[in-house]
């Protein structure tokens, strides 16, 4: 059960391996007493990930997903830590392709779709009958500013995160009254593996500074939030600049 | 209302609202406990009552969650004693034995507690250190076990499943009625002596000192206060009132009954009104409005037992992420503990809207009942995530010296520090092992502490 002061007792991290999901890990391991189902690819990676988890304390748990792998999600998901309710699930998979083969090249625009739209929703669907049928925890979903106002310069990226972000908004309200609930989060730039080499945008974070955005919404019970919470202005400024001045600006 | 079936799952909370889940609710009669015990899913089934526990025990996420069953009380027996339903309300019962000169020997800080929920939290009020709690002032308990047979238990015949059932978290059945003893009173009215007093030295050594001479005691602490004056409080403390006591109005209606809140929190504001500045001036302005020493003073019982029962959803205050309550009890020479608490509260400067110490006779074999002998103190906090180093630090000192802390209040403690509180938590759970092998009794505080 997540207790009155926000903090989980099983956490399940689909896509576990990514810096953010890690971070997030640690954070809810500060406390003692932690179990996390870390999902993702098997590998060293995911080694190494639990052997992270672990020394901050958490137990940890070892599950083999593969996002694209859609069809094997409902009995993954179903059979996930038998005896345990899932306090809080968190969608941390994604992949940034290259912006100009990820419309061109016709295996690499449909793998990105995949992985950050399909794969999502897949999971989603599957995890809200879960979390609605034991009636109380938060699904975590990662989205991105890119997908608020869709740019020339990542669009295929950020069109699949902002169908994504769609996708859990109104997953959010139909699991309304259910006890479960829907966080979408929107981080900016963040620092991690995934962006390694690329000039940080104005506003960028760290995985920590999302972790902890994320763990305080958790336990207030946000149902969206930005990260830096600057973004939201900016965003909300750029959402309704027309598209031929949209065009010239240099983001 | 009869049990027509559930409209689907409905989000409750506990009376912090910092906690909810979605159970599904019905509106049994006595009669239809035994079968929806039977028909409890694979969540089970747990009894609540009017959800004033501030935590998760009345409620069931996923599963189903029985609304209290009607009231019944009466008739009143020659020997004092009075049957009761489960869900009748201490309110409703102070009501019908007021006019016939008797009243319940523990009522908690409100009376819009069920007899059920009283006995499964086995509540204490300010008579502790006389009365005991709620299971030591009760005849018998009709209880409709996991697999549906109905029992009459009583400490004498049945002790084992009576005092895992007193403070059971309403895990070991559902309760249906219970016979409770009641005190006899001459009025409805309590003669009172109120006390100021600079520092906890002061406030420890008056209550040790003179508890025993009154039959209610508790003391409000002003935890903004640091340093020399650290643990400033007022005591109050009283005893019913004689006939011959009262005068005016009072004397013509000297068994007057309580009526209902006057005022209403209408809705949950969207940030909480109970702020560090608020807090500061409440507990300035509460602390210097009390004389230094009042005796003589007649108050009514929602005065003087329930004063939060006059604002109906006071919690609302709060705002969406609610409060908790930290109650703990540790043995009476620990006093440090309760020092080494209000330091770090008023150190860290956490608004604590409402600080309670009450000094606890001794306990009884309850198995997961609270009190115990010694100092018990409760406080509210706004819940937030950075309260949790704290609390987990109280919980470690409290465990050290002997101590625990209330699970009718708690929504946040670590599991693992349990048995250290609760010495007889294994029988516990192995009771539970032969009488509900099926787990058809579950609810949040049971599936969040392993119960
Ligand atoms: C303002 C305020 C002041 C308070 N002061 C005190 C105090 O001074 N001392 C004290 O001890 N407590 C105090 N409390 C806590 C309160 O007395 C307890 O939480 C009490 O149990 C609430 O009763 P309820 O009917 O609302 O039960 P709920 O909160 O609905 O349920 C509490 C527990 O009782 C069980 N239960 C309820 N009905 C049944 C049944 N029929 N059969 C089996 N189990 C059942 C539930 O499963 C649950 O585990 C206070 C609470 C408030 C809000």
């Amino acid at each position: 059960m997540i207790n009155a002061l926000g903090q989980p007792q099983t956490v399940l991290l689909l896509g576990g391996t990514s810096d953010i999901a890690l971070a997030l890990g640690r954070s809810w391991a500060r406390q003692p007493g932690l179990y996390v189902v870390l999902a993702a690819r098997p590998g060293t990676r995911r080694e190494a990930a639990a052997e992270e988890l672990r020394s901050a304390g958490a137990e940890v748990e070892e599950v083999d997903f593969e996002a694209t792998d859609t069809a094997a999600h409902p009995a993954l998901i179903e059979g996930l830590a038998a005896g345990r309710d899932i306090d809080v699930a968190v969608v941390a998979f994604g992949v940034l392709g290259d912006e100009e083969q990820a419309w061109q090249d016709h295996d690499a625009a449909v793998h990105l779709a995949e992985v950050n739209y399909v794969a999502p929703v897949s999971v989603g669907v599957c995890l809200a009958q879960r979390l609605r049928r034991q009636g109380h925890g938060v699904i975590v979903a990662f989205s991105s500013v890119a997908g608020e106002r869709v740019r020339r310069s990542n669009f295929a990226y950020g069109a699949s995160k902002a169908g994504m972000d769609g996708f859990y908004l109104g997953l959010g309200e139909a699991l309304r009254g259910s006890g479960a609930r829907v966080l979408v989060v929107r981080p900016g730039f963040v620092h991690t593996k995934m962006t390694a080499g690329r000039a940080p945008a104005p506003l960028s974070v760290t995985a920590e500074q999302v972790a902890d955005a994320v763990t305080e919404a958790v336990a207030s019970g946000d149902d969206l939030i930005w990260v830096p919470g600057a973004m939201r202005g900016v965003m909300s400024g750029l959402r309704h600049v027309p598209r031929a001045l949209f065009r010239r600006l240099p983001i | 209302m009869p049990d027509d079936g559930p409209l689907g799952p409905e989000v409750l909370t506990g009376w912090g609202g910092a906690v909810r889940s979605a159970g599904t609710l019905h509106h049994p009669t006595a009669a239809d406990v035994a079968r929806r015990l039977g028909a409890a899913g694979p969540r089970g089934l747990i009894a609540r009552g009017l959800g004033r526990s501030y935590g998760d025990p009345a409620l069931n996420a996923g599963g189903d969650v029985l609304a209290p069953l009607p009231t019944a009380i009466g008739p009143l027996a020659g020997d004092g004693t009075v049957e009761v339903s489960a869900g009748t309300s201490l309110h409703d019962l102070v009501r019908f034995l007021l006019p016939r000169g008797r009243f319940v020997p523990v009522t908690p800080g409100t009376r819009y507690v069920t007899v059920g929920g009283a006995l499964a939290c086995d509540v204490h009020g300010k008579s502790h250190h006389r009365s005991g709690s709620f299971g030591d002032q009760v005849v018998s308990v009709d209880l409709v076990l996991p697999d549906g047979t109905a029992r009459t238990v009583t400490p004498e015949t049945d002790a084992e499943l009576y005092w895992a059932t007193v403070g059971g978290m309403g895990l070991t059945g559902v309760i249906t009625g219970a016979r409770l003893r009641t005190v006899p009173v001459e009025t409805a009215y309590l003669d009172t002596t109120t006390r100021r007093l600079g520092d906890l030295d002061a406030v420890l050594a008056e209550m040790v000192a003179s508890d025993d001479d009154y039959a209610y005691s508790v003391a409000w602490i002003d935890t903004d206060a640091r340093g020399s004056s650290l643990g400033r409080a007022v005591l109050s403390r009283g005893d019913h009132a004689t006939r011959d006591q009262l005068s005016g109005r009072s004397a013509a209606d000297p068994l007057a009954v309580p009526g209902p809140p006057r005022v209403t929190v209408p809705f949950v504001p969207p940030v909480g009104l109970v702020t560090r500045p608020a807090v500061r001036a409440f507990n300035e302005l509460w602390f210097h409005k009390a004389p230094r020493l009042r005796t003589g003073e007649l108050q009514t019982i929602s005065q003087f037992f329930h004063p939060l029962d006059g604002v109906a959803h006071w919690n609302r205050l709060y705002g969406p992420r609610g409060f908790v309550q930290y109650q703990l009890v540790v043995p009476e020479h620990r006093d440090d503990v309760v020092r080494s608490v209000l330091e770090q509260v008023s150190r860290d400067r956490h608004p604590t809207f409402l600080t309670v110490l009450k000094r606890f006779g001794p306990g009884n074999p309850g198995w997961l009942s609270f009190p115990t002998a010694g100092w018990t103190l409760a406080l509210d906090f706004p819940a937030r995530r950075d309260l949790a180093p704290m609390l987990d630090r109280f919980d470690e000192e409290v465990v050290a010296a002997g101590g625990r802390v209330y699970l009718a209040k708690d929504a946040r403690l670590r599991p693992e520090l349990l048995p250290a509180m609760y010495p007889r938590l294994a029988d516990f759970r192995e009771l539970r092992d032969r009488l509900d092998p099926e787990r058809r009794l579950q609810s949040d505080l049971a599936r969040r502490l392993s119960l």
